[in-house]
């Protein structure tokens, strides 16, 4: 179990290099086999990860199968998982088989896009188990490359703005964090993350150039991961990067880009911003609260206008995403066990809601809601699975959805009660965009002439979709699994915030 | 003085063998010898840096305290020497294509390398400036080889013209400082600037050398010429221009900074602070609008060389080697690039053009792969070599305080990294038609992908050169 995360974090890497140099040929046969590679490896990597999870000790809130080498001097390679990472990589790992089969059906340079998620992998799994800070930089920073590609070689029309977008908009804030990081380090004399956690940061405010800086230096620090995290995320106001980058990349690229990129920025600010700046979170506490609900309301309010399903669903992650730093912000249990269920559970939801879409996509070659319409009579099994997610979304008890965000506005409420009560509206506005989609789409006569002949479900997508139907409404039912992982580590952490 | 000959060795045979080789080149005619004139070159290069190799190491100043032979003039002089004979032999192909094959080119070349070694190793502002001006005159010629062609006779003549201007600048830089310190002497200026009054003839004086090394360095606000001269001149001249001179000055600076001036670093450090920020704002902000590869890679190579005088400008031990392994790995990705360059054709003819990039990695996947990863790398994405040396020069100046030129670095990295992606887009997503013909020779696709292999295996190591560096920053800081 030596070096199980090692393992677990490059696998996926070994299984491009094999496509890349083993699988020769450009016929349909060699694609299959690529396909075949990146399939078993993907699966090969969610078994060991499994294993890991399997011998992971929930009672416990240390990092453990810690690994440590040292690298360049002044900062070293070394990985761990506590209760939060250990199911973020589980949900990664977990995901990559689903996103390979159901890019089964790609034709275009299939061994170059196999290569690119492959590589994806290696770096999400790598941010999540880096107990290093700028090994942690370098695996964020890293995924911008393969996503760019992905997003820019097999996206839609709009595709080389929606990549750029997304890659100088990412930049820009995680270069402000590598400042940061830098600053930390400097004052700190250490990189590593398990020791920053515990170093207390000056908090004395000062005068910048005039300007009156609350909590000093934590404040200018908090700031710069802020600028990182909040891209990510995204919040509003520097969320227009995902709808373009949504409605472009491929469904596979939207499927990570939602179940696993966006998380990247809640965890950060699980592992960053808020043990290590504890002063300026609290400073920033209604700021982030503020921004959240904004993003609840006006981003539900912008899906529900919109024409595009893609958009939609893109519009109704950032919504969800603001519930997730709503209770990340309110430093008590519940808040914080609701952001993380809230990660996981939007993990499914959202990638079932992109590998949905891209069901209908693949037959119709279009996303626009009004090119739809009674597809129930056609399609029942479809029409059945996106009830459930619809409704996941929407947050019906019973669905992980409203765990998730049950939990995380029953923390706001004991902090702030006024943001809670602004949050819940957006529970309702999530309602009307998603049961407007459904009608749309899903009810009524079908009338379209091209949708006349259209197939259901085929065994590959229903392979795709059911586990996560499954996992949606088994969670929802029995949320205990999850929470009990993770709830130890985060006790201990508000143990030492407090 | 005879065993100070000992560390003279190399100079002394290089500048034979080139004295030897032209007198030789006058009376062969046989093809055969023309034909490989650039190899011959090449290996009396190689022959060099393993006397270099061999015969260096001594802490004191040599011949009279004009001279200087120790751990960092070796790193640098083997660097220069190994890139040079490599720029010698990917050059090759594109002379004989050209029918410009001519036995000057290498001799030329191999001059300025000369000029190059005997910068590194001045330990006298006049060995310092003979050396620049044996460089820099074989550089105006070599700029303006193809004597046909407009483009590059007008590179020639911008590069000679402003290049003198700074050697007027350098010179009149050394007379005010012998004027107020009494001596050329690097060690004795040191000593006299460290216990005698700072008059401000001296400190103009330091200016003025500054600049002129500056401009050599096509730093901001000297850089001017830098994109008309990469653009007129010779492909395979300006990759030697965009690689070799870039690291023989910097070493100079570094030497001049820390040996001459060290003692009024506070005086200097705002001078390279402004040329910092200034050459990767310039660096970054100046390529967005061009299309031609060679004059993106001048904009480029400033924005680097600002990077590059961010670690100069941290006025540490840890600046310093930041500085040298920034150098070390730029001249890295750039020898690939340039392997890469001297072989975009079209129909035969040599272009520049980045929009005849398009659909290249449907023909050339590998080639493709291993040219986006350089630019990357440049870009400073990590996990490649290009973000590592970005952080030790960051690291560096935040360590000394100077956080606001960090944030600078890093804003503009973001916008340099937009010309980068947009190569990197053009070779992958491009829709359009003009193709290139995709011939490249084994040779040159072994540079390019050992460049490529060189940048991702030295996340893990830094090719194991930074205990090298290390050294050679201790030797220079004493």
């Amino acid at each position: 179990m030596d070096y199980i995360l090692t393992l677990i974090t490059f696998l996926p890497l070994i299984g491009a290099l094999i496509i890349g140099l083993f699988v020769q040929g450009s016929g349909s046969q060699s694609s299959e086999n690529a396909k075949r590679v990146s399939l078993v490896t993907s699966i090969i990597v969610f078994l060991l990860s499994l294993v890991m999870f399997s011998e992971f000790d929930k009672n416990s809130s240390d990092f453990q199968f810690v690994e440590e080498f040292l690298w360049l001097g002044f900062f070293n390679y070394k990985l761990g998982v506590d209760g939060i990472s250990v199911i973020l990589i589980l949900l990664t790992t977990g995901m990559m088989p689903l996103v390979f089969l159901s890019s089964w059906t790609i034709d275009k340079r299939v061994k170059e896009y196999l290569i690119s998620f492959l590589i994806l992998e290696t770096l999400m799994v790598g941010v999540f188990v880096s107990l290093d800070m700028f090994l942690f930089y370098v695996f964020f920073e890293a995924g911008l490359i393969p996503m760019f590609l992905i997003i820019g070689i097999w996206g839609g029309k709009e595709r080389v703005f929606a990549s750029f977008k997304f890659f100088l908009y990412t930049l820009l804030g995680s270069i402000l964090m590598l400042i940061a990081m830098i600053i930390m380090w400097d004052i700190s004399g250490t990189t590593d993350i398990t020791k920053l956690s515990n170093y207390e940061f000056a908090s004395e405010p000062f005068y910048i150039l005039g300007f009156y800086i609350p909590s000093g230096t934590q404040t200018l620090l908090w700031l710069g991961f802020f600028a990182s995290f909040a891209v990510k995320l995204p919040m509003f106001p520097v969320h227009t990067w995902l709808p373009d980058a949504h409605v472009q990349a491929p469904t596979s690229g939207s499927v990570l880009l939602a179940a696993i990129l966006l998380k990247m920025g809640g965890y950060g600010f699980i592992r960053f911003s808020i043990p290590m700046f504890y002063d300026a979170s609290l400073y920033f506490q209604s700021f982030i609260f503020i921004l959240s609900v904004i993003a609840i309301i006006y981003t539900s309010l912008v899906a529900l206008v919109q024409t595009d399903m893609k958009k939609l669903i893109a519009y109704s992650s950032i919504a969800h995403m603001g519930f997730v730093t709503m209770g990340l912000f309110s430093f008590n249990q519940q808040g914080i066990d609701g952001a993380i269920f809230q990660m996981i559970s939007h993990g499914f939801i959202s990638a079932a809601l992109f590998l949905a879409v891209g069901v209908v996509y693949e037959r119709t070659h279009t996303r626009e809601i009004l090119a739809f319409g009674g597809l129930v009579n056609r399609m029942p099994n479809y029409a059945m699975v996106l009830m459930v997610l619809t409704l996941a979304n929407v947050g019906l008890p019973g669905t992980s959805g409203f765990i998730g965000e049950f939990l995380s506005l029953v923390g706001v409420f004991q902090i702030e009660p006024i943001y809670a009560i602004f949050g819940a509206v957006g529970v309702i506005l999530s309602a009307c965009y998603g049961l407007l989609l459904y009608k749309k789409v899903i009810l009524g006569e079908l009338i379209k002439e091209n949708l006349k002949r259209i197939n259901d479900l085929s065994l590959r997508e229903k392979f795709c979709l059911y586990p996560l139907v499954l996992l949606i409404i088994t969670f929802g039912i029995y949320p205990k699994p999850i929470i009990e992982t993770y709830s130890v580590s985060v006790a201990n952490y508000l143990q030492i915030l407090n | 003085m005879s065993e100070n000959l000992k560390y003279l060795t190399p100079e002394l045979f290089l500048v034979i063998f080139n004295l030897s080789f032209l007198c030789v080149m006058l009376f062969v005619k046989s093809s055969s010898i023309l034909l490989n004139c650039n190899k011959i070159a090449a290996l009396a290069l190689i022959i060099t840096a393993v006397l270099v190799y061999f015969n260096h190491v001594d802490a004191n100043p040599i011949i009279n305290g004009f001279y200087t032979s120790n751990e960092f003039t070796a790193f640098f002089k083997m660097l220069i020497l190994f890139l040079s004979s490599v720029i010698l032999y990917l050059s090759d192909a594109y002379l004989k294509k050209n029918d410009l094959l001519k036995y000057e080119f290498p001799i030329l070349i191999n001059f300025s390398v000369f000029g190059m070694l005997v910068v590194i190793s001045s330990n006298d502002l006049m060995t310092l400036y003979l050396g620049i001006e044996i460089q820099s005159l074989s550089l105006y010629i070599i700029a303006a080889y193809r004597r046909d062609n407009l483009k590059s006779t007008e590179a020639g003549l911008k590069y000679f013209i402003l290049g003198a201007l700074s050697s007027g600048l350098l010179l009149y830089g050394i007379s005010l400082v012998y004027g107020a310190t009494g001596s050329t002497q690097f060690h004795t200026i040191y000593s006299a600037i460290m216990y005698t009054d700072r008059t401000l003839g001296m400190q103009i004086g330091m200016v003025f050398l500054l600049s002129a090394i500056a401009f050599k360095f096509a730093a901001f606000p000297f850089h001017m010429w830098t994109p008309d001269v990469y653009d007129g001149s010779p492909t395979p001249v300006t990759a030697f221009m965009a690689i070799v001179p870039k690291l023989a000055i910097g070493a100079i600076l570094a030497k001049v900074l820390f040996d001459v001036f060290g003692g009024i670093s506070d005086k200097w450090q705002l001078v390279l602070v402004f040329l910092s920020g200034g050459s990767m704002i310039i660096g970054s902000f100046g390529a967005i609008a061009q299309s031609n590869i060679k004059r993106i890679l001048g904009y480029s190579s400033i924005g680097h060389v600002g990077f590059a005088l961010m670690g100069l400008a941290a006025v540490s031990p840890e600046g310093l080697s930041g500085f040298i392994i920034y150098l070390f790995l730029y001249s890295i990705m750039m020898l690939g690039i340039f392997a890469f360059i001297l072989n975009m054709e079209k129909d035969g003819v040599l272009v520049t053009d980045i929009y005849l990039l398009a659909k290249y990695s449907e023909t050339n996947p590998a080639t493709s792969f291993a040219f986006s990863l350089i630019l990357f790398s440049l870009a400073g994405i990590p996990p490649l070599a290009g973000f590592i040396c970005k952080l030790y020069v960051m690291m560096a100046i935040i360590n000394s305080g100077l956080v606001y030129l960090a944030l600078v670095g890093a804003i503009v990295s973001v916008i340099g990294a937009f010309y980068y992606l947009r190569i990197v887009y053009i070779v992958y997503f491009s829709e359009s038609n003009d193709k290139l013909d995709a011939n490249i020779p084994a040779g040159h696709l072994l540079v390019l992908f050992l460049s490529s292999t060189a940048i991702v295996v030295g996340t893990y190591n830094l090719l194991g050169i930074e205990p090298l560096t290390r050294a050679a920053a201790e030797s220079l800081l004493y």
